[in-house]
């Protein structure tokens, strides 16, 4: 596996509010992750991983701390900077029913996404055929989904549509904040297997957001898990999860129901 | 749009506020094409014309008679002079002057009329009468003289060299004119206020004017309003501290006194309609603001405000297609009451006299202001002023229950 860095951070921080109200939700953490790494931070519900994504994406600033992009700090002051960012790095997000504006039809979508690339100029034609291509790697016709509006589709095939758009913005990072928790379990596998998919064939590093760590296992390469605000353990995902050393992780672990076993309640 | 609108109009308050509006705006518009004019032309010397139809006598007595023999007649001229008080009045007389009126009833037109023929002196002056009490028996028992017996009238010409009247034609009390044949017959439905004015006509005028002010000054709040609250809200931070801090001394200052000064210190000669709307304008958009802001603030960090981000649009692009169709059914209704509030605005302005300056339009303040400064509320000319109050009340009542409907249909919660 390459070992070239494409995202680090240095003692990141994020607090909201000031005084009493002070919530420090992620707390000085450090974290690398790789080219072509398929990454899982884990951790319950307000651990602050959604909170490290945002700020991985850019969309809130950091209280402190450094983060790197492809070993040079990330300069993104500018709309100019961010927009050249953002050309790198993507997200799909947690709910696809909230994720699309509902006034614009799916083609303005899917067209964004090639103005972005440059093609802007290109012959309707050819985007067209960019847009066939990319609705086919995710199992989707493009021809039923022309003029339609975004809620006309259903919970899966919206966000199949999501990463059909980052397979015609072929960014290097791709950060996937929970994309399967709104999903039924048949979708998830298939979305599942398009995100290896996308890893495969474009070379991409997954960042993947989940509360699941029997999923995280599946997947992952590496993985990192997050206890409010802090990155308890990290490390190859075999390692961490069959050998787990934080009490945190353990009890993530013994927290996944399994089948034809009783399940412990006693931790939660 | 079109599933939209029909879910619209079948919420039945928005169609009730619709019909009531709309018949008032199909007056503002259709009165003035059938009754063309100024609708400040003055045409009746002296004040407060009732409403009614006004016959022109000089044009009927030229015009051709027909005699209509009427039973009814005498008695309807009779009732004409003898009303109910009079008549309860003529037995006061009775009393005063010490005459027995033993089992006489009121209704009984005839022994009533017989009983005062017989009795009534002028001469006689009853303890404990007033002058005016005489003087208004007097007037009484010379109408009665006129009604009772039906003399023929005569018509003459005066010659104006020698001053002799030379007759024209005798009027019978069974001849009858046709109104279709009299050249001049006046419609006053709503009579005239303290100027000699057509009231209707006024209203009609008053009412487009009243509107265009509601509209520009809705307008202008709205968009102040919309602007500050999409810019706060959204980009956050410093601005959104700054906008806040002006917006705040705004809500602080209570509007309508601000509008007071404004308008005080502009002078009665520079206030045209347009310049009152936008002073209203100027001074309300607050709470739009801060209704937009909230709004805003709990839309931008939506994912698909997010997605849009990501997509590299720009902050005018994000609020233009991400955010403000998202509120846009919410600034409609914002803007519907900021339109009723401004035509209230301008009613309570006017009724101060801070108005629009009185000389070129009516409008439905100003028609209150003039019925107030003449008295017509203490003297009962309900036609110069409740019709304009009730105008505004059903003006500002069509449109909060559009907005309610609105609500209705545009807020899942509050669905039926």
């Amino acid at each position: 596996m390459a070992k070239e860095l494409c995202l680090s951070g240095k003692n990141v921080t994020k607090v909201f509010g000031f005084g009493d109200k002070k919530t420090v939700a992620v707390n000085h953490v450090d974290f690398d992750f790789h080219v072509g790494e398929f990454v899982s931070i884990v951790g319950e519900s307000g651990s602050g991983k959604t909170t490290l994504a945002k700020m991985l994406l850019g969309l809130i600033h950091e209280t402190e701390g450094e983060i790197s992009f492809l070993g040079k700090p990330r300069e993104i002051k500018g709309r100019k900077q961010k927009r050249e960012y953002w050309k790198e790095i993507q997200a799909i997000f947690q709910d696809p029913f909230s994720s699309y504006n509902v006034f614009h039809k799916i083609d303005a979508v899917l067209l964004d996404c090639i103005k972005m690339r440059g093609g802007k100029k290109l012959p309707y034609e050819k985007k067209v055929e960019m847009m066939t291509e990319a609705c086919s790697f995710v199992n989707l016709k493009f021809e039923e989904l022309t003029n339609k509006y975004p809620f006309e589709l259903s919970g899966g095939q919206m966000q199949r549509l999501m990463i059909a758009r980052i397979f015609l913005l072929k960014p290097k990072i791709l950060l996937a904040d929970e994309p399967t928790s709104m999903i039924d379990a048949c979708s998830r596998a298939t979305i599942l297997e398009m995100l290896q998919n996308l890893r495969n064939e474009i070379g991409m590093t997954i960042i993947f957001i989940t509360h699941d760590i029997g999923l995280a296992y599946f997947i992952s390469d590496t993985v990192f898990i997050m206890e409010k605000g802090n990155i308890v353990e990290y490390g190859p995902a075999e390692k961490v999860i069959l050998n787990p050393e934080a009490e945190y992780t353990k009890r993530l672990i013994s927290d996944v129901p399994k089948i034809h076993e009783e399940w412990d309640l006693s931790t939660v | 749009m079109k599933h939209i609108l029909s879910q619209v109009f079948h919420s039945g308050k928005f169609v009730v506020g619709f019909c009531i509006f709309m018949s008032i705006l199909l007056l503002m518009i259709f009165y003035p094409i059938f009754n063309p004019g100024n609708p400040l032309q003055i045409v009746s010397i002296g004040t407060f014309a009732e409403p009614g139809i006004y016959v022109s006598v000089y044009d009927a007595v030229d015009s051709d008679m027909n005699t209509l023999k009427l039973d009814e007649a005498p008695a309807k001229r009779l009732d004409s002079v003898l009303k109910s008080e009079d008549r309860v009045k003529m037995v006061m007389w009775f009393d005063a002057a010490g005459i027995p009126v033993d089992n006489l009833s009121i209704h009984d037109t005839e022994a009533l009329l017989t009983l005062w023929e017989e009795n009534y002196d002028a001469t006689i002056r009853p303890e404990g009468m007033t002058k005016a009490d005489r003087n208004y028996f007097q007037r009484l028992d010379g109408n009665l003289k006129k009604v009772i017996v039906t003399h023929d009238k005569v018509l003459a010409r005066q010659d104006p060299s020698s001053s002799e009247l030379s007759v024209i034609r005798t009027i019978e009390d069974t001849d009858y004119v046709n109104i279709k044949k009299v050249a001049n017959v006046k419609r006053l439905p709503l009579g005239t206020d303290n100027f000699g004015r057509d009231v209707l006509k006024e209203l009609a005028a008053a009412i487009k004017t009243s509107i265009f002010i509601g509209l520009v000054a809705g307008s202008i709040a709205t968009l102040i309003g919309l602007t500050f609250g999409l810019l706060s809200g959204f980009i956050g931070g410093l601005v959104d501290d700054f906008i806040m801090f002006i917006t705040n001394i705004f809500t602080v200052i209570p509007a309508f006194v601000l509008l007071i000064l404004i308008s005080y210190s502009i002078g009665q000669d520079q206030r045209g309609p347009t310049t009152v709307a936008v002073v209203i304008g100027l001074t309300v958009w607050t709470w739009t603001a801060r209704a937009v802001r909230s709004q805003v603030i709990s839309l931008r960090n939506r994912d698909h405000v997010n997605l849009s981000k990501l997509s590299g649009h720009n902050l005018f692009l994000i609020i233009f297609t991400d955010i403000l169709p998202y509120i846009a059914s919410y600034v409609i209704m914002a803007l519907i009451l900021q339109i009723s509030g401004a035509i209230l605005a301008e009613a309570q302005l006017s009724l101060l006299g801070l108005g629009p300056k009185t000389t070129e339009v009516p409008t439905l303040g100003l028609m209150m202001n003039w019925s107030m400064l003449y008295t017509a509320h203490l003297n009962g000319y309900w036609w110069a002023y409740f019709p304009v109050i009730l105008t505004i009340a059903l003006i500002s009542f069509s449109l909060n229950l559009m907005n309610t409907g609105l609500d209705q249909v545009f807020n899942p919660t509050l669905r039926d």
